[in-house]
């Protein structure tokens, strides 16, 4: 589903802030698959998830969806294939719009944005339904300015606007780090539900090793640009942490003890 | 006012004639004597105003275009109609002059990624070449003895629907349903998503490139037209009678959000209150000319309005913050 081919990124070269991003990564997803994506500060997690969005163009390889190279295709255009969710709750929501505005345009993601009405009577009775499933009482509040939501409910109707319409990729770029531990976990159920319930191949960034463990069916750990670990199957159901930090001591031949970030439980 | 010798002179302190000093009249009776005027004028500012609110408030950006588009809009009216043109399709054309002049903006900023403000300076500086070049001359009166114009001065008080309030509040209402209707539909959603967030826009599927020039455009084909509409009714055009028009257009939408914005809160009343927030300045003006204020001194005074309530939500946002830190202190 998702084939990302020997993509390489520096930032700034040439100068003094000179900084490899990603090294040659290499990585193929199947329909269905579940991927957490884990490591450290500026191990390059971020920008393999902005390169499949199209944020900035590769310096090198190319990046296909279901037999489509995107590699070259704007961000805006890309958005088709994908379903996506920031770190930052503000990012993925307008909050000047209402709720129900917002759905309305991730309903019209990668089609043709024509003088039909921006909204349609049938489509907010649908998302009244799609809302209830949040349990978060957004049902009720269809016409109120997504600004007046918190952290965890602008999350959570982010990846409800991300899904709508079936993404061939969900990108989740630790989209539970700026919550608190309480919503972080209800918005990692829904998150869950959502993907098991259409079958969604899913990358899912975190910096919870606990979280990485317990969801999906694969693993990767990234370091320095480079993916050093990669789990998946019954071997990643019965993965603990110290395993994980074993496996990823032996494969980077550092420790990860300094990071603290990582350790997360 | 007239230089027909082609030199640029500084256009008077326009069409306040409804004072007529030494008349005997009590300061009060000169106000409510200038009213009509200053409605009307108020009127055909509010259509540029709207235009203003489209980029500052929908998209986020401040477009300086809007000082030449002003006088492009006029200019081309003005040229069309001593041409015999049909008077609507003049304001078409006029309409349209000012989507191109947007257009450059829009694509100084998005394809040569020149900042918005700085992109809306060369644009309006750049018209004020080919405002000169089209014209010919800095100003070009048109009587309206001699020609059709849709609306004048002189008319300010028939009963009639040449009258400049009547025919300027039916298209003003008109351009405020188009647009209530226009930004309800799917390119008018993704239009205010791509002011409101450009990242999210992006991830939608949105391309805010495209967005921002239509936007940019759209608000300077309502500046455009009415610059049409301030030419016939002061019965010429003048290269510089967009000077310091920004600064009105963002003084109509700050005072028209600080009068009605407790109250109008759908976007059709928003508009109309930014067209309120208009009125409401000329007739602010023409109260402090009357009360014998140097004309000269008027866009000193605008500005200061609009510097000063520009800093009003920013003072209070600083209070706020130190009033709750320090009740967090404790």
């Amino acid at each position: 589903m998702l084939d990302i081919k020997n993509v390489e990124k520096t930032f700034n070269p040439g100068t003094i802030n000179e900084k490899k991003a990603l090294c040659d990564i290499s990585l193929h997803l199947d329909k269905g698959d579940f991927v957490t994506v884990i490591g450290g500060n500026g191990a390059g997690k971020s920008t393999m998830l902005n390169m499949v969005a199209g944020v900035y163009p590769v310096d090198h390889g190319r990046v296909v969806i279901d037999g489509i190279d995107v590699t070259r295709l704007p961000e805006y255009k890309r958005a088709k294939y994908l379903g996506r969710v920031f770190q930052d709750p503000m990012t993925g929501t307008a909050a000047d719009m209402q709720i129900e505005e917002n759905l309305a345009l991730a309903a019209r993601r990668g089609k043709r944005r024509t003088l039909r009405p921006g909204i349609t009577a049938k489509e907010r009775a649908e998302y009244r339904e799609l809302l209830k499933i949040l349990g978060l009482g957004l049902e009720n509040r269809l016409t109120a300015k997504v600004g007046l939501l918190s952290g965890g409910q602008r999350q959570a109707l982010t990846l409800l606007m991300a899904t709508l319409m079936s993404p061939k990729v969900l990108l989740l770029d630790e989209h539970t780090a700026a919550l608190d531990p309480k919503t972080a976990k209800k918005v990692l159920e829904i998150t869950d539900e959502i993907v098991a319930r259409n079958n969604l191949t899913t990358l899912m960034i975190t910096h919870n090793m606990h979280d990485a463990i317990q969801y999906g069916n694969r693993l990767i750990m990234m370091h320095e640009g480079r993916i050093v670990v990669d789990v998946r199957g019954e071997e990643k159901k019965q993965l603990t942490i110290e395993q994980l930090l074993q496996l990823f001591e032996q494969s980077s031949g550092s420790k990860f003890g300094s990071d603290k970030a990582i350790l997360s439980k | 006012m007239t230089s027909d010798s082609g030199e640029v002179v500084l256009s008077p302190p326009r069409t306040f004639v409804y004072i007529r000093k030494g008349d005997n009249m009590d300061i009060l009776g000169q106000l409510f004597n200038a009213l009509p005027g200053s409605v009307s004028q108020g009127l055909i500012w509010g259509i540029m105003a709207i235009g203003v609110y489209i980029t500052y408030r929908i998209l986020d950006v401040a477009d300086l275009t809007v000082d030449g588009s002003f006088a492009t809009g006029g200019v081309v009216a003005v040229i069309l109609i001593l041409n015999g043109c049909n008077l609507w399709l003049a304001m078409l054309i006029a309409f349209i002059a000012g989507m191109l002049t947007g257009a450059i903006t829009g694509l100084l900023h998005t394809l040569m990624g020149i900042p918005p403000i700085l992109a809306g300076i060369l644009t309006q500086l750049a018209l004020y070449s080919i405002n000169l070049k089209l014209l010919g001359k800095a100003n070009q009166s048109v009587n309206v003895n001699q020609t059709d114009l849709l609306i004048s001065l002189r008319w300010v008080r028939d009963l009639a629907f040449r009258n400049p309030l009547i025919t300027v509040g039916i298209v003003l209402l008109v351009m405020v349903g188009i647009l209530y209707w226009f930004f309800g539909t799917e390119m008018g959603c993704a239009l205010r998503a791509t002011g409101a967030n450009l990242n999210m826009s992006r991830a939608q599927g949105i391309n805010t490139s495209f967005n921002k020039v239509l936007g940019i455009m759209l608000s300077n084909g309502l500046v455009a037209f009415s610059g049409a509409f301030l030419a016939q009714y002061q019965g010429f055009a003048d290269v510089k009678m967009g000077q310091g028009a920004i600064v009105i257009g963002l003084a109509a939408v700050i005072i028209g959000e600080a009068v009605f914005g407790k109250i109008f809160k759908n976007f059709a009343l928003r508009l109309i209150g930014v067209a309120l927030g208009s009125i409401i300045y000329y007739i602010v003006v023409q109260t402090v000319i009357t009360l014998g204020l140097d004309a000269n001194l008027l866009k000193l005074l605008s500005a200061a309005i609009v510097a000063i309530f520009l800093a009003i939500p920013y003072w209070k946002k600083q209070y706020m913050e130190k009033h709750i830190g320090r009740a967090r202190r404790g």
